[in-house]
């Protein structure tokens, strides 16, 4: 989202300014839930919801977020919410959409369409659930997922998953002597799902709030899977303060480390500019305890990844085509 | 009107799925029980049957997906088979404790290692204790009444427990019978639509498998213990309905020839029978013996065992899982334990019989029932037939 710095001209111009306003007040992850302070994921759950809407349905994997909004007998969740166990959430929310569909083909429940959404961790969904996922959207279920990424296992003590970046300390890669934290680049999780076809497809976080319930509204009216990648800050897990969790968000994007972009059917786009000048990853990389360890020819070797993952998602984005506009071409 | 069919087991089990109207099916293949879920896909795929069969991508997925769409309200089955049950293991438990009525039929086969396609119990022994309703099956004819009843009992509201039926694998599932099927009007009548307690739905939103801290954990197994408990009451009743119906008569344990019996065998599934014709051959060479069929295996029928074993010297109780390390088999220690406060009681021993496809003939049931007539064997439990 581009900050508006002149006198605003038009509503259109500048309608991030106005767009606030027209978010629902209605809250379906209620304040009361036991997230630490400035827990990201925890705020992006409660934009998506208000993005969602009332006729959802939420499948939520064993993680950080469960555990926090479902303690017996208390629930956070406005919204039909169900939980059965950390690897499945993507084929319990497929077991959702399935039920939902034969029972409204057979006229047993209203004929209204009602959105499975399954949500998980990073490792909820990028390793243990990942068979699962992969499963439910090559089987071109009507459901969104969203993984809430914060980049480790948190729930169960920060321990590395495949989303923990290079280098980062956690419990499990502790920055030690010898070893200096966790020695493998992050899994591109968007890109495997563009990989299975998915016709929607987005990286989020809850930094940009409208960009991220913009998406979430279109993965909804997608009639298929959609998927949605979203970065999560964890204040706790990543040893920073919690009131720095937006301003790392923004961070991440403006050093090019989270760029956010829609894939819609195969065709790439940013959709939040990043300057012309990206932020060295030195800006993002030091408010966090996880990196405190880096010595500066590590950052250098992190800063050249990122320079190289840049570039090579704005060769998508230049030149990806949809497969419409492929078809198109090829009646030509 | 009832139809009498020759048809596979596992044919005629899918066709038992379908005339309970089935909304969602969720299966993955495995030997010896694949024939179910095609056979399944084809009566969907042709139209004959209005659900959703999902191909997932694993048995885990498999139960998983079957828990959504039980949670959504729809009727669901299942099927798997020894490293499909394991595999699926982390979901059983939760899948009672949610108290989803999802019905599953298992395709008994041994497990891993080494790996072994043929029949055996110790997939479902190894899963025994996950609030699961039981059902073991002798033939055919009981595998299709069985799947139809299993809905019945697990969706009944005083239940709401899934239900599992065992069908010893290729003994069975690959067997072609005639079997009786009762009509589709026949079956609406016994059974009616599922009418769910609660249900995912946005009109009346409820949160479904939320943390249990320490202070409800314990109630949560309790409530699932006395549910399953209670719940031999309304398998009995349905039953007795069934046989109303249809008159074929199911009982907890079926005694056979036990009246005035010295010697009885006890069997879970489909070597019963075979044992039946050992009891026949005993009985016509003079010795008194008898067999007791279990028919229910969770929830265990104590009082029906007490009364069944009335007046036997001996218990030759045969298992086809083994316990490594433990007491016995799994059917021997529960059988045991469950005469142990009996004043009056049969000795009891235990064979191990049948692993991994092992043949059992009727030769081998009259020996069982021989040796056991000493009251012991020289073993706490013995490998019956087996080197080494
Ligand atoms: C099969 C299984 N393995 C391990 C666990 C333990 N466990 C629960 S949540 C969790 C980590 C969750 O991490 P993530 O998905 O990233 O979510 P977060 O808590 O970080 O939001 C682990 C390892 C489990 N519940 N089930
Ligand atoms: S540990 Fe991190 S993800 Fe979990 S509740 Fe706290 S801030 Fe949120
Ligand atoms: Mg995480």
């Amino acid at each position: 989202m581009n900050t508006v710095k002149k006198y605003p001209k038009s509503i259109i111009e500048n309608f991030d300014l106005y767009a606030p306003k027209l978010v629902s007040k209605e809250e379906f992850f209620s304040p009361g839930h036991r997230a630490c302070q400035g827990c990201g994921e925890a705020l992006a759950i409660r934009l998506m919801c208000k993005a969602l809407g009332k006729d959802t349905i939420i499948t939520n994997a064993t993680g950080c977020m469960e555990v926090v909004s479902s303690v017996y007998p208390t629930t956070a969740w406005n919204l039909p919410w169900i939980h059965v166990a950390f690897p499945n959430a993507a084929s319990v929310g497929s077991g959702v959409e399935a039920g939902l569909t034969a029972l409204r083909r057979k006229g047993k429940i209203a004929d209204r369409r009602v959105k499975s959404v399954a949500i998980g961790g990073d490792g909820g969904t990028m390793d243990i659930g990942f068979q699962a996922l992969s499963g439910a959207m090559e089987r071109f279920h009507d459901m969104l997922y969203v993984c809430f990424d914060n980049e480790a296992y948190m729930n169960t003590g920060i321990q590395r998953s495949s989303g923990t970046p290079f280098l980062a300390s956690t419990s499990t890669a502790p920055a030690g002597k010898k070893i200096p934290g966790n020695q493998v680049w992050k899994k591109n999780m968007a890109e495997i799902m563009v990989a299975h076809n998915v016709p929607y497809v987005a990286t989020a976080t809850p930094s940009y709030p409208l960009d991220f319930m913009n998406k979430v509204k279109k993965a909804r009216r997608v009639k298929g899977p959609s998927y949605i990648h979203c970065f999560a800050v964890c204040p706790t897990g990543w040893r920073s303060t919690s009131e720095t969790c937006i301003k790392l968000g923004r961070l991440a994007l403006e050093t090019g480390i989270f760029p956010l972009y829609e894939v819609v059917d195969g065709k790439y786009r940013l959709t939040v500019e990043v300057p012309e000048k990206r932020r060295p990853v030195q800006d993002y990389l030091k408010g966090q305890g996880r990196f405190r360890h880096l010595t500066p020819d590590q950052i250098q070797v992190i800063q050249e990844r990122v320079d190289i993952e840049w570039e090579a998602l704005m060769i998508k984005v230049k030149h990806s085509k949809s497969r419409e506009e492929l078809r198109t071409l090829r009646g030509k | 009107m009832s139809k009498r069919v020759g048809m596979e087991v596992t044919t005629a089990c899918a066709e038992a799925a379908a005339l309970c109207r089935i909304d969602v099916a969720s299966v993955y293949p495995i030997t010896p029980q694949s024939h179910i879920a095609e056979h399944l896909s084809e009566i969907v795929n042709d139209g004959r049957l209005d659900a959703s069969f999902m191909t997932v991508e694993s048995e885990h997925s498999a139960l998983s997906a079957a828990m959504g769409a039980s949670a959504t309200g729809a009727r669901v089955f299942t099927a798997t088979a020894s490293q499909g049950l394991l595999f699926m293991s982390e979901i059983l438990p939760i899948t009672s404790a949610m108290r989803f009525p999802v019905v599953m039929i298992i395709a008994n086969r041994a497990i891993s290692g080494p790996i072994n396609i043929w029949n055996d119990h110790s997939d479902i022994m190894h899963t025994r204790d996950t609030g699961w309703i039981s059902f073991f099956a002798d033939n055919g004819q009981e595998v299709v009444d069985m799947t139809i009843q299993a809905f019945k009992v697990g969706e009944n509201r005083n239940v709401m427990l899934p239900v599992n039926v065992n069908v010893d694998g290729f003994q069975l599932t690959h067997t072609v019978e005639p079997i009786l099927f009762p009509d589709q009007e026949e079956v609406d009548r016994f059974l009616p639509e599922y009418v769910p307690y609660a249900t995912l739905h946005p009109d009346r939103p409820v949160s479904m498998g939320t943390l249990g801290v320490p202070e409800i954990y314990a109630e949560a197994q309790k409530a699932k213990d006395v549910a399953i408990v209670n719940s031999i009451k309304v398998v009995k009743e349905v039953w007795k309905e069934w046989e109303k119906l249809f008159g074929r008569k199911y009982e907890p344990i079926q005694s056979y020839r036990t009246k005035d019996a010295d010697v009885a065998l006890v069997t879970m599934g489909s070597m019963g029978e075979t044992a039946e014709i050992a009891v026949d051959a005993l009985r016509k060479q003079g010795v008194k013996a008898g067999l007791l069929k279990i028919k229910l295996w969770r929830p265990f029928p104590f009082a029906e065992l007490k009364k069944a074993v009335k007046g036997i010297r001996v218990l030759a109780v045969t298992d086809r899982a083994c316990s490594f390390g433990g007491p016995g088999g799994p059917v021997f220690s529960e059988i045991r334990s469950a005469l142990y406060e009996e004043s009056v009681r049969p000795a009891i021993v235990n064979y191990l019989i049948g692993l991994g496809g092992r043949d059992v003939q009727v030769e081998d049931f009259m020996e069982m029932v021989r040796k056991a007539a000493k009251g012991k064997l020289s073993e706490p439990y013995e490998f019956y037939g087996v080197r080494g």
